[in-house]
């Protein structure tokens, strides 16, 4: 599908990474959902996350397509390595941490709590065919988007993953002996707990990292203006009544750190490519608000992606924060936006006027020539935060929070409600229900009240097919095309076993943008089998997937 | 925490920031623009999906940790 204009191709095909001031660049996000059976109030939240994992398979088995329902393949997994330089100790790290281990209760668990033999196959990860990962993250269901090169397509293929989980949620709810489960794209609670959305950005390792962060603390900061997903309730614990811009912003504590789960970092320094270590790193963003207005979203990377631009240029503002993680916590929870941050040279600016400083910097770098995509993401920041200046309930939408909010004063008007009644807390929550007649979003995105930026059709494309212009177009087609050989996938490796071969072949796909359509469609069209298939990559001088 | 919400308004002090709108009896009465008239039509569509116990399906929403 055509997903806007590219710019300054290299001659091998590859957009550039790390080159001008745009978009383009290679990205995917990380959906963590939360997980209720109204029904069973006691029921095990990673058992829940297994049977929508299975539910999901089972759909897929009966004819939309093919998975591999494997063994992730940790070998190229290092959570606890440092961007800064340095290795965390296995045994200082909290067990959340240890990411490359397996989850807390194993599949044979598992089907022992569902009094199945413990031999009977329960799947805790799943690599799908459209190049994503849909597995069991510690207590909660996850889709992990394919790896894609633009913003736009960040949004189809997260969407992707909505209907994934939408999927998986409506065929439990039609298979006698279960219990219905109600999936939210929400990041907390609201009593005390937080789970992630993340986000992903490949940028050159030459980039020093402190540079990355300087840069980037203060865009976050304030970056929830635009893209905040909102919340009632104030404090990690809700201790306070009221609304604010973040689901996210009460749960950081800190401006650089390694961790995800505790302690959480505005900054995470997880340092774990899953490409060529020595040409890139993966920047891993944790402090994102999961989004349902695809506005939101796509603003959220879109923007993202060009601050990394500006800051790989060499061009980003630094406005040192004095205080970064108070003034995260100062910005969400002003839904006036009039709430200033102090600098340390002084100066008080509000979220608005930070990210509006990114916004001018990005114009005034901005190529005569740059792509249609990139000037779309930089004309919408512009007018949204004019819109934002003059009223932040113009911009319903396009902005979570702010359609949220807008429902929330409304039952306030009509009802009287204070921020305290158990009604707004529910529409906070039913806002991110996925069920598409009771979730919030989905019934105002059906009246109209939202803008759309992907078509239905195309979502359901992507939760079958890869993008076709990354690495995840020969994980997603391999899983496709040979879903009984490949017996272990990651992001950067698929593992095949092929009949008489007593040694397993492990393909390396360490280069993000090789791999491609236009690198080994050919091949797939040609090989007669995984056999053959693997004989024709492995042979020659094939630079089609690994470096 | 919803029951600590509830032990908060009994106590008292919790609405200090926001002015709590006079609880307007849900009369339409002087209600004449169509943008009002959208937010009435999208309240009461809402108000026929809301899950019926809110303070109990609140409490229940009860999430292990995450990343």
């Amino acid at each position: 599908m055509d997903t806007g204009g590219r710019r300054a191709r290299s001659p091998g095909g590859l957009p550039p990474v790390g080159q001008g001031i745009s978009v383009h660049r290679v990205m995917g996000t990380e959906t963590e959902y939360g997980i209720i059976a109204p029904a069973l109030p006691s029921a095990n939240s990673t058992l829940l996350s297994s049977q929508v994992v299975n539910a999901y398979a089972a759909t897929l088995r009966e004819g939309l397509g093919n998975l591999a329902g494997t063994r992730w393949d940790y070998t190229d997994e290092t959570p606890l390595t440092d961007a800064r330089g340095y290795r965390m100790d296995r045994a200082r790290a909290h067990p959340s941490q240890l990411t490359d281990e397996s989850e807390e209760l194993t599949a044979e668990q598992i089907a022992l709590e569902r009094g199945e033999p413990a031999e009977a196959a329960v799947l805790m990860n799943l690599v799908l065919n459209n190049g994503a990962r849909l597995y069991v993250d510690h207590a909660h269901p996850e889709y992990s988007s394919p790896e894609v090169t633009n913003p736009l397509d960040a949004v189809l293929w997260d969407r992707a993953g909505d209907l994934v989980a939408i999927t998986a949620m409506e065929r439990i709810a039609a298979t006698p002996g279960f219990s219905p489960v109600i999936l939210y794209k929400n990041n907390t609670d609201n009593k005390s707990v937080s789970y992630g959305s993340h986000e992903n950005y490949l940028v050159p390792r030459s980039v020093p990292f402190p540079k990355l962060a300087e840069a980037l603390i203060p865009f976050f900061v304030s970056r929830q203006v635009i893209c905040g997903a909102g919340r009632v309730g104030l404090g990690p614990l809700n201790q306070e009544p009221g609304f604010q811009i973040s689901q996210r912003a009460d749960f950081f504590e800190n401006e650089i750190g390694l961790e995800t789960t505790v302690r959480r970092p505005i900054i995470n320094t997880r340092d774990e490519p899953h490409a060529v270590a020595e040409k890139y790193r993966r920047l891993h963003v944790i402090i994102g608000d999961a989004n349902l207005h695809e506005v939101s979203n796509y603003l959220k990377v879109g923007t993202t992606a060009l601050v990394l631009a500006l800051i790989e240029q060499g061009l980003a503002p630094v406005p040192v924060l004095e205080d970064p993680v108070e003034a995260l916590h100062a910005i969400s929870h002003d839904a006036s936006l009039t709430t200033t941050v102090r600098l340390t040279d002084g100066r008080m600016m509000t979220g608005v006027e930070l990210q509006e400083l990114y916004c001018e910097a990005v114009l005034a770098a901005l190529p005569a020539d740059a792509d249609e995509q990139t000037r779309d993401v930089v004309d919408r920041w512009q007018a949204l935060l004019v819109t934002l200046r003059r009223d932040p309930m113009d911009a319903a939408r396009h902005v979570d929070w702010i359609a949220k909010l807008k429902v929330l004063e409304a039952y306030r008007a009509r009802d009287g409600l204070a921020w305290t009644d158990p009604r707004l807390a529910l529409v906070d929550l039913q806002y991110a229900d996925l069920r598409t007649e009771r979730g919030i979003y989905q019934r105002l995105a059906r009246r109209g009240d939202v803008e759309l930026l992907v078509d239905p059709a195309d979502v359901a494309r992507a939760a079958v097919e890869p993008p076709r212009d990354t690495r995840a177009y020969f994980r997603g087609r391999c899983i496709a095309e040979y879903p009984a050989q490949v017996v272990g996938a990651s992001w950067d490796s698929l593992i095949f076993e092929l009949p008489g071969e007593r040694r397993l072949q492990r393909v390396q796909t360490r280069e993000p943008l090789r791999g491609s359509a236009a690198l080994t469609e050919e091949l797939f069209d040609a090989a007669a089998d995984a056999e053959d298939f693997l004989a024709r990559l492995l042979s020659g001088p094939d630079r089609r997937v690994s470096p | 925490m919803a029951s600590q919400d509830r032990i908060t308004t009994g106590g008292s002090s919790s609405e200090s920031e926001e002015e709590l709108p006079e609880p307007v009896p849900s009369a339409p009465a002087a209600q004449e623009s169509t943008q009002t008239q959208g937010v009435d039509d999208l309240l009461d569509e809402i108000d026929g999906v809301l899950e019926s116990n809110a303070e109990e399906f609140v409490r229940g929403f009860v999430q292990k940790g995450g990343q």
